[in-house]
């Protein structure tokens, strides 16, 4: 698999570098305007990933997560999901920059190309911040029964950990 | 619902650290975590801005409205409530391509754009009908060509291939979308 992932990123530059090109885009103000934007959102970010990954490394010196992953391992090995990210899965749906901070301490712990760092990986990568993208696109019209939204995306979420454990298994 | 979060994990790190006896460690972690995470964000940031600039070319090419063009038939298939060229619909399949794309800063207003448009003719009024409840699960499925920030973490802890996991974020993702319609239809069918 890895042999067709190193195409993909050189590939995905080449096609938006020549499309730009022949669309006649200003190629390098377009892509500093852009990366402009992205220092922003980086800066924007940077006070609750502080808060956050303050929070995170205090629950591991503490050695909560050790106590946790092992006191998970039983439930996670009979339904096949590595017990150290589990606590990821659970932090997902409810904070976005939580979870960044807890799988920047699963990396940093066990390495990010060892199986569970990549687990870890897939898994905050294809899901989102649920229960805020439903708080603010409900919220900005005034909806505050959201009929079964909660029930089916978290089910989709579940389904989606799973996946991510399978993926890593399949794909190695 | 985030200062909750925060600060349980402050509290439950207290008290785990007393038991443990690892005080110690605790104090030590609270001073190494916060310098941890501007050095995080430093290291983070060639990644993402190269991946905002590229995205930022491809939206000034006009990929963005094409790919929404394709996208919103395909959208109103699973959304019935609003017609393929329909304000909302477009406001919809614009906020899902910029997604897609890894534009996150305009996303959001298509978003809620989209939002406000399915709204207007919104029979149930105070309750969202079945089209924005399948917009909503559409958008937590996190469907994203190049997942940058989880790239840019991966770089930063030292990884030899960061971008090694694509293929299974394309999978997981594309699954995880798939069963969410299936999941929300259920849920609709049962009224």
């Amino acid at each position: 698999m890895n042999g067709i992932s190193i195409y993909i990123i050189p590939s995905v530059i080449v096609f938006i570098v020549i499309y730009g090109t022949f669309k006649k885009v200003d190629l390098f103000g377009a892509f500093t305007d852009g990366a402009k934007e992205g220092i922003y959102s980086l800066i924007s970010a940077a006070p609750s990933l502080i808060g956050l990954v303050t929070a995170v490394s205090m629950l591991e010196a503490s050695g909560f997560f050790d106590l946790l992953t092992g006191f998970l391992q039983p439930v996670c090995t009979t339904i096949g999901i590595p017990a150290e990210v589990l606590p990821l899965g659970l932090m997902r749906p409810v904070t976005g920059s939580g979870s960044f901070a807890m799988l920047n301490s699963i990396l940093e712990k066990y390495g990010a190309d060892s199986i569970i760092g990549k687990t870890a990986s897939v898994m905050a990568g294809s899901t989102e911040t649920t229960f805020y993208a439903i708080t603010v696109y409900f919220g900005s019209v005034g909806i505050k029964n959201t009929r079964f939204t909660i029930p089916a995306a978290l089910t989709a979420d579940i389904v989606g950990m799973f996946l991510a454990v399978y993926s890593v298994r399949l794909f190695g | 619902m985030i200062g909750y979060v925060w600060f349980l994990m402050v509290i439950i790190s207290f008290i785990c650290a007393l038991c443990t006896g690892k005080m110690e460690n605790l104090s030590k972690s609270v001073l190494d975590g916060a310098d941890h995470a501007v050095s995080l964000v430093i290291s983070m940031a060639g990644v993402m801005c190269l991946w905002t600039g590229m995205m930022k070319i491809a939206d000034r090419s006009g990929i963005t409205e094409k790919m929404s063009k394709i996208m919103s038939p395909l959208l109103s298939r699973v959304m019935p409530e609003y017609r393929s060229d329909s304000p909302a619909m477009k406001a919809v399949s614009a906020n899902i391509t910029a997604n897609i794309l890894g534009l996150g800063n305009a996303a959001t207003p298509f978003g809620l754009a989209a939002m406000r448009e399915m709204q207007k003719t919104n029979q149930l009024g105070s309750q969202p009908n079945n089209s924005m409840i399948m917009f909503v699960v559409i958008n937590t499925a996190s469907l994203q060509i190049i997942p940058t920030t989880i790239a840019a973490l991966r770089q930063a802890a030292g990884s030899i291939s960061p971008y090694s996991i694509l293929p299974h974020i394309w999978f997981t993702s594309l699954l995880t979308l798939a069963a969410g319609i299936v999941i929300a239809r259920i849920f609709m069918l049962r009224g």
